[in-house]
């Protein structure tokens, strides 16, 4: 046999054999534990734990409010803290009551309304009216409780100015997601981390599996081609991934009363893109290490942990240091992040899914073209 | 007819490491070849280079025709492999794996049926077709190989260790399999380290350090050695002390325990006048004795080690409270519903060499673990040195010393800090540690070793190392579990010195092995078999009970299947 024969027999295709290997590796998906949690429980959890612990909304934020003064202005403003439902407010008579509170942390913050506020209000000089201040060892609560505090105090005024001659009145409006919960927009990050756990995660340790339990020597032992080796792996989690991302959707619209605004079509045709670069991923990271100790830990540091945090899922892309921003570009999951985001709260965008479909595919490109090199049907290293 | 596999001047280089050296052979179809030689000599490489999974770095390895190099896709469908390591799914059944290997081979859907039903008559498999591979015993797993190696009738049959791990029953009927396949014409390479193995073979390829030493029928070897073997019966005095001294005679090559016995290899050209000296001297006689493999192998290497061992010569007679070292009444361990021990009862006297025996699954390791108190016992008592081990088990462990399987050193740690470590385990004083550590640098000749890792420490010192470990705290009774396994003969040869010298200084060992001649070396053997103690007696009174008219001299493994099989038949009645 010529070179050229020989790698065409390495490479070649034979759709029997592929099946066998298809059907052996079902089997194992099937019957192995692991494969089954992390496709089907794993996602149901995810999703219980965005929709009720991890919450990015700030409500509730236990506010001390020190009423130094009688006057009935001071009074009406300390009303108007209590009726927001932003804060949990626990009133004084005296900072000394609440000091202690903020510094043990059973409140973010306090406001001080101070003895000579009606004098602070008529005069024109307008200084402070209030001091607000504000536990600085949770700088995100900080900042809301200042911004926020700040706010009350100004809606109040212009309450009293204003009175009833307020013709207009400013009222903010968010799209897509009019009540900001958090919980929509993180429950389709929920389902790219899974898609990534099967893709990238399961596919690298299920090939791992096989170096180290020495069945890889076996079958390569036998006519098999390094192809169907391949595509016998992939396809089964191909499709275990669209299974799981059918689940992780359907909870999400029944249990969470996440809204699916898009079709499913364009759903799945997006989890369809994404597979290609995270099993190309879970393929090359497999062809590199030969255990699945190693294996997993890549995968844990290469797919699921930017994932998570360079994805736009948990933070904003678009608020990342430029180098952190430059490094999401190569992130798959962040294209699909984005539009996922854009199919279950905005609608079919396809302006916005095909770019992304495109970025996910040359990531995708660029994993197989290096595993295809690295990976031959032999043990010579 | 041209060979089945051509091999000429072909090398394997790992970077620095050179596997293979030049070999050059040829091998035969329709005839079973044995690869044989210890742990490291490149075995493994040569056989993963016949089945095209490895190219040689310089030479040339034809396989049925093809070149493993130029060809790797027609040697692949040529050839059967099972290698060294299970390599089929265990979380496939039976007849799932079959079938895969069936389609992996495209044999098509005609007559698929009735090839499954003859291999899996073959292998006797036929009840097990639904149970999962992970679920098969170590010997019907290696059958399920077989099987699956043979789908699609491979010209050569490639078979790396078939028979490591595999109790003595399961060998056997492998190796009738194997005989079937090459009187159908199908050439059979079987790599082995056990030597008794290779004697059968039709052929044998030698290897060594990865050269080859030997090619050809095995009895040509063996022939050499006509004449240099004997064996000393009936002595008077302790045999271990007539081995010491009958491996110190200048013109002796080799020498083992036989039961009752010693058996030795006279160097080449030696006369055998200062062994019938010392024979004389104790009141034994010399026979000739047929040679064996074994032999002819020790001879070729050069020679096995000398008969004194350093570290008994320092060790104190061992003083030991009771007269009884070990004892065990009626001791049992259920795992839920599953009975690994069951009822065991036996003693060990003090300075005895006791083994236990059986197939894989008998419940020897966890008996052994109950007896080092590794293992809580579910019901019955054991003493080690006297002391009860469910009242007292830490100081029963301080009697003790146990060297496991695989030697568990820390890999991480230097020679010189596991032997710190292994010293401040047995809580020993400042400056008896340091006087032990020196002593055992010294007579294990580990000073050159002292900073390496005992990762990259040869077999030999490892194990040394390893025995240096167990018997820094000066245990009267030693435990050992497979402590040869792996290990070539020269480097076990050397370990049963130390321990022949430990035990005549009045230390008690305990051993569980899977090689029958090391069964010899000990006073009494147990046998276990499914949980049970089937038999216990002497060596020789057990190959008594196997004997028969036309067999009258059965081996150790002749006798371990004969006492297995008939503790099967009033279980067989039963059921």
């Amino acid at each position: 046999m010529s070179a050229v024969q020989i790698e065409t027999a390495q490479r070649s295709l034979d759709r029997s054999r592929l099946f066998a290997l298809v059907r052996k590796e079902t089997l194992q998906v099937v019957r192995d534990p692991a494969a089954i949690l992390i496709a089907f429980v794993l996602p149901i959890v995810l999703l219980f734990l965005f929709a009720f612990a991890v919450s990015l909304d700030v409500r509730d934020v236990k506010l001390g409010v020190v009423l130094e003064s009688d006057a009935v202005q001071a009074q009406s403003l300390a009303a108007a803290f209590s009726a927001t439902r932003y804060f949990v407010v626990t009133p004084a008579r005296d900072r000394r009551e609440i000091e202690p509170q903020l510094i043990s942390g059973d409140v973010h913050g306090m406001v001080v309304i101070p003895q000579d506020f009606d004098l602070r209000l008529a005069s024109a000089e307008r200084g402070p009216l209030v001091q607000i201040i504000t536990d600085g060892t949770q700088p995100n609560t900080a900042s809301f409780v200042g911004g926020y505090a700040e706010g009350v105090v100004t809606g109040w005024l212009a309450g009293q100015r204003g009175g009833t001659r307020a013709l207009l009145r400013l009222e903010p409006r968010y799209w897509f997601n009019a009540e900001l919960a958090s919980r929509r927009a993180l429950i389709p990050g929920a389902i790219a981390i899974v898609m990534a756990m099967i893709g990238t995660l399961l596919t690298a340790l299920v090939v791992a599996r096989e170096w180290e339990r020495g069945t890889m020597e076996a079958l390569m032992s036998t006519p098999v081609s390094i192809l169907e080796i391949f595509l016998g792996k992939l396809l089964p989690y191909f499709g275990l991934g669209l299974i799981a991302t059918l689940g992780c959707g359907l909870a999400a619209i029944v249990l969470f009363d996440v809204p699916l605004r898009g079709s499913w079509l364009a759903l799945l045709l997006l989890t369809c893109t994404f597979l290609v670069p995270a099993l190309g991923q879970g393929l090359l990271i497999s062809a590199l290490a030969r255990n699945q100790f190693v294996a997993a830990q890549v995968a844990l540091i290469t797919a699921f942990l930017p994932a998570l945090l360079l994805s736009g899922f948990l933070f904003e892309v678009d608020s990342m240091p430029f180098l952190i921003r430059a490094l999401t570009q190569i992130v798959a999951a962040r294209y699909f992040v984005a539009s996922l985001q854009t199919v279950f709260l905005a609608g079919d965008v396809w302006g916005l899914f095909v770019p992304n479909m495109l970025a996910m595919l040359a990531i995708g490109a660029v994993f197989f073209t290096i595993a295809a090199r690295k990976t031959h049907k032999s043990l010579d290293t | 007819m041209a060979a089945a596999v051509e091999i000429v001047a072909a090398s394997k280089r790992f970077g620095e490491i050179e596997a293979l050296n030049r070999i050059d052979a040829s091998i035969e179809a329709g005839r079973l070849t044995g690869l044989v030689g210890p742990d490291g000599a490149g075995k493994t490489t040569l056989m993963r280079m016949l089945a095209a999974l490895m190219t040689p770095t310089s030479g040339r390895i034809s396989v049925a025709g093809h070149d493993v190099a130029a060809a790797p896709a027609a040697v692949h469908e040529l050839t059967g492999y099972m290698p060294q390591r299970f390599g089929l799914y265990e979380d496939l059944t039976v007849i799932e794996n079959l079938r895969l290997y069936a389609e992996l081979r495209k044999l098509g859907d005609t007559g698929l049926e009735q090839t499954f039903e003859r291999l899996l008559q073959f292998t006797q498999l036929g009840p097990f077709k639904t149970r999962l591979a992970g679920r098969l015993s170590g010997g019907m797993k290696q059958k399920l190989g077989l099987a699956c190696a043979l789908m699609g009738r491979p010209a050569v049959l490639l078979l790396d260790e078939p028979s490591v791990g595999v109790d003595p029953v399961s060998r056997r009927e492998l190796w009738q399999m194997v005989g079937e396949l090459t009187d159908e014409g199908m050439a059979v390479v079987w790599s082995t380290a056990y030597l008794d193995e290779a004697e059968r073979c039709e052929s044998v390829l030698l290897l060594n350090h990865g050269r080859l030493e030997f090619a050809g029928k095995p009895g040509r070897l063996t022939e050499r050695l006509v004449g240099r073997s004997f064996r000393i019966r009936g002595v008077a005095s302790d045999r271990r002390r007539v081995l010491a001294e009958t491996l110190d005679l200048p013109a002796i090559c080799d020498g083992v325990i036989q039961g009752e016995s010693v058996r030795a290899v006279l160097r080449a050209g030696a006369s055998p006048a200062a062994l019938d000296a010392l024979a004389a001297q104790h009141q034994g006689r010399v026979e000739p004795a047929a040679p064996r493999f074994e032999d002819a192998f020790i001879d070729l290497l050069g020679g096995g080690p000398g008969g004194r061992s350093a570290i008994a010569g320092r060790m104190p007679e061992v003083e030991l409270a009771a007269d009884k070292a070990v004892t065990c009444r009626d001791l049992s361990k259920h795992f839920g519903a599953f009975v690994a021990t069951d009822r065991v009862s036996f003693e060990v006297q003090k300075g005895e060499i006791f083994g236990l025996l059986g197939p894989n699954g008998a419940g020897k390791s966890t008996t052994f673990k109950m007896l080092c108190g590794l293992l809580a016992p579910t019901a019955g008592e054991a003493t080690v040195a006297g002391y009860d081990l469910r009242r007292a088990p830490s100081r029963a462990k301080l009697e003790l010393g146990y060297m496991a399987q695989k030697f568990s050193l820390y890999g991480l740690l230097s020679v010189r800090q596991n032997l710190e470590f292994f010293s401040g385990v047995y809580g020993l004083g400042r400056a008896t540690r340091r006087r032990r550590i020196d002593e055992m640098i010294t007579t294990f000749e580990l000073e050159r070793y002292l900073e390496s890792s005992p990762d990259a420490l040869p077999l030999g010192y490892k194990q040394r190392l390893a025995l240096a470990c167990a018997l820094m705290h000066r245990p009267p009774v030693l435990f050992l579990d497979e402590p040869t396994s792996g290990v070539d003969p020269i480097t076990r040869r050397e370990f049963w010195t130390h321990i022949n010298g430990l035990v005549r200084r009045g230390v008690t060992v305990l051993v569980t092995t899977h090689f029958m001649d090391e069964a010899e070396y000990c006073d009494r053997v147990a046998l276990m078999y499914r949980a049970k103690l089937i038999a216990l007696d002497p060596p020789d009174a057990l190959k008594q009970r196997a004997a028969t008219p036309d067999h009258p001299e059965p081996t150790m493994e002749d006798t371990f299947i004969a006492l297995v099989e008939a503790a099967d038949i009033p279980a067989r009645a039963a059921a």
